[in-house]
């Protein structure tokens, strides 16, 4: 019975469209993940001797920090991972017993990307601790329970992750933690980290995560024998609707038009709603080049630009595949595929335009660092407004928006075709301030990507007009393409 | 109205269809019939330059339509729910429609006033996003959002399928309506040949990409469609 899921599995694994592209691509995902996983071990063995110098004892470090590692997990898992409920539908009818069914896609969730990925980290660190003279037992023990809870948050994402509102609370309850801690109103650690320590001295106290473990699965499982029914667990929610006329867009002609859809897409749907999300995590991403003074200082132009390019990047990226479900529809209508082009290169804009506004808060690090944000923007504006609508034309992913989940995700691994375009969108403008670095100031840098930017914005015509010649070209294939779902 | 000219279509070799000559007028209703893989959605994709012709071509209203896309602001199509948009609620979607045809909000409230029978209280005002409406219902939303604009040409691929005897009989109601409209063309595809012969002046089948007939609606001629298919 098994060997027949895993058949199944397997065909899927195979047959997934993010899987199904060429070799060179395949090679390339594989590298990748490589590379990832071994900057996960890296990290893993690093941290010990890292921590160690900064004389922190590495390993009550660690259990210190925890809590927020686990609970940032489970908003992670929240926000990404897929619930493998949809897939099941197809068995119920057939001679499959029922708690068969339910063993499976749990077990399944059990591999998931979510959980594997942690093993990265936590086995090479046990691993230092072993040779650093720790005792062999208790860290088997510890990990034991450090995985057990784990996999209390991967069961607790697919009991809760119907409950939208969770992520507030979630992001709130995390936010609100570190916060207290800083400002030593309130330190939840002081209440933890002797558990987590305790895990390490008594070996017996890993049974109290491992028996919750057991339990939960239990309850996950009896909740799920209990709705595998079509009209229960399976159904799918269906939002109350409202109708929105978004009148005052009505100004801007089919402009407006577009707008007014697009307004809809990114509200109404999950998947989309995420890039804003995203849009904003991007935002924060400067933090890491401006406050850490080791970096290079060509790298502050790649900051400046992702700080204002967030939303540019993960939904700009994927025009035309937002209407990839019924672009059948638009290729028939009237549509002016300059008007199609113009509206989604005003909403990057319009998206560019707000977070400079709200990056303002690196004005912190100085009018310097702000200036670098605004040049960022100015260049995403310009130049990277219209690559992204050019390689829309050729990326011709379909995007399935009813999809619970998208970015990472068990069924399409995060999709790597989107980071590598995202590549000679960040070159040229490094090249460009490194230039001006070698060559000259600062001043001299900023000023050639922001006049790179103006450039691009004042042959804009000419651009669409390219833009809209690459659209046509690629109408036949591009629907084919879309036709294919996933 | 439309002329089709020498026209082919293959998929690696294989030859899906191949139309030496069809013309149909201003004003005919026009359907087609055929089992699957006759051909039928391959013609209208043509015919809606979804696809692209291997040999040949079409005229629509005089306008090439692989090579001009004027032909889009006087023809209303609807294929499949892949021309409808899911996150869309049925009122934005026709008020969507209507902008890119031109029509403004009274216009559209006024075609949908006309079709509240065809819609059977099941459509608007229900506060459901299109996504979540039962596949007979998204068809009644694509083929009424087709009339917005009051087109020349109307393109409808397998309308009957999926809805209720009732809704059946009110659609042919509908189509027979515009068919009787000199101005308006209209074509239909089907499997079912009776609804075919009571809603269309002409009826072209399609077998393996070739037209095997082609009559006059008469009352001799579902007998005579009848007898073709069935082997």
């Amino acid at each position: 019975m098994i060997k027949k899921f895993i058949y199944l599995e397997w065909k899927a694994f195979t047959r997934s469209a993010s899987f199904g592209t060429n070799l060179a691509m395949k090679i390339l995902i594989g590298f990748l993940m490589a590379y990832f996983s071994v900057c996960f071990i890296a990290v893993g063995v690093l941290l010990f001797y890292g921590l160690k110098e900064m004389n922190l004892d590495p390993f009550v470090t660690i259990n210190k920090f925890l809590i927020y590692y686990l609970l940032f997990d489970l908003l992670v898992r929240l926000l990404m991972q897929a619930i493998p409920v949809l897939n099941i539908k197809p068995l119920l009818v057939l001679p499959f017993k029922k708690p068969t069914i339910v063993h499976f896609s749990l077990g399944k969730t059990a591999l998931s990307f979510f959980n594997w990925v942690h093993a990265l980290f936590f086995i090479p660190f046990s691993v230092v601790l072993i040779m650093e003279g720790y005792d062999v037992l208790s860290v088997i023990c510890w990990n034991l329970a450090i995985f057990s809870l784990i996999y209390i948050n991967n069961f607790l994402n697919i009991i809760l992750s119907n409950i939208d509102k969770l992520f507030v609370v979630f992001v709130v309850l995390i936010l609100g933690l570190g916060a207290a801690q800083y400002y030593k109103l309130f330190d939840v650690t002081v209440f933890t980290t002797p558990f987590f320590l305790g895990l390490y001295a008594k070996k017996a106290l890993f049974l109290i995560p491992f028996l919750i473990l057991i339990g939960l699965y239990a309850f996950t499982f009896k909740y799920f024998k209990n709705n595998l029914f079509l009209d229960a667990g399976l159904s799918k929610k269906e939002d109350i609707a409202k109708t929105e006329n978004l009148v005052w867009l009505n100004q801007f002609g089919t402009l407006g038009t577009f707008l007014k859809n697009d307004i809809k897409l990114i509200k109404r749907n999950k998947r989309s709603k995420t890039t804003i999300l995203m849009s904003v995590l991007f935002l924060f991403y400067g933090l890491i080049f401006f406050a850490n003074s080791h970096q290079p200082p060509v790298m502050h132009i790649f900051a400046g630009i992702f700080v204002s390019g967030g939303f540019l990047f993960v939904f700009g990226q994927f025009v035309p595949s937002w209407d990839s479900s019924y672009y059948q529809l638009m290729m028939t209508q009237n549509i002016p595929y300059r008007g199609y082009i113009t509206s989604k290169w005003w909403l990057v804009v319009i998206a560019t335009a707000v977070s400079t506004v709200l990056a303002s808060f690196y004005l912190f690090y100085g009018l310097e660092t702000y200036l670098t944000i605004v040049v960022g923007a100015i260049y995403n504006i310009g130049v990277n407004s219209h690559l992204v609508l050019l390689g829309g034309a050729f990326t011709k992913t379909p995007i399935d928006l009813s999809a619970a989940s998208g970015a990472f995700g068990d069924k399409k691994a995060f999709n790597v075709n989107a980071m590598l375009l995202t590549l000679p969108k960040l070159l040229l403008p490094l090249l460009l301030y490194w230039i001006g670095l070698h060559f000259g100031d600062k001043t001299v840098a900023l000023t050639l990507v922001a006049g790179a930017g103006v450039l691009g914005f004042i042959f804009r015509n000419k651009v669409f007009s390219l833009i809209e010649k690459r659209y046509k070209v690629e109408k036949y294939s591009t629907i084919q393409a879309y036709k294919q779902k996933n | 109205m439309i002329q089709v000219n020498q026209l082919s279509k293959k998929y690696n070799g294989t030859t899906v269809l191949n139309i030496e000559n069809l013309e149909i007028p201003k004003g005919q209703s026009f359907g087609l019939v055929g089992n699957n893989g006759a051909g039928k959605t391959t013609f209208f994709s043509l015919l809606l330059d979804l696809i692209q012709p291997t040999t040949g071509y079409i005229n629509n209203n005089d306008i090439q339509v692989n090579t001009s896309e004027n032909w889009k602001s006087f023809t209303g199509s609807f294929l499949d729910e892949s021309f409808l948009i899911g996150y869309l609620t049925p009122e934005e979607y026709f008020y969507f429609i209507g902008d890119l045809r031109n029509q403004n909000k009274a216009d559209v409230d006024a075609l949908l006033a006309e079709h509240e029978e065809f819609f059977n209280g099941e459509i608007l005002k229900n506060k459901k996003y299109l996504r979540d409406l039962s596949k007979g219902n998204q068809k009644k939303v694509g083929i009424i959002a087709t009339l917005i604009g009051n087109p020349e040409v109307v393109i409808l691929d397998e309308p009957f399928a999926n809805l209720d005897p009732t809704t059946v009989s009110r659609l042919k109601k509908i189509i027979k309506d515009l068919a009787d409209n000199p101005n308006v063309t209209v074509l239909v595809s089907s499997h079912d040949l009776q609804h075919t012969v009571e809603v269309c002046d002409r009826i072209v089948a399609l077998n393996k990409g070739e037209i095997v007939k082609d009559i006059q609606t008469s009352k001799e001629t579902l007998q005579e469609l009848e007898t073709f298919f069935a082997v």
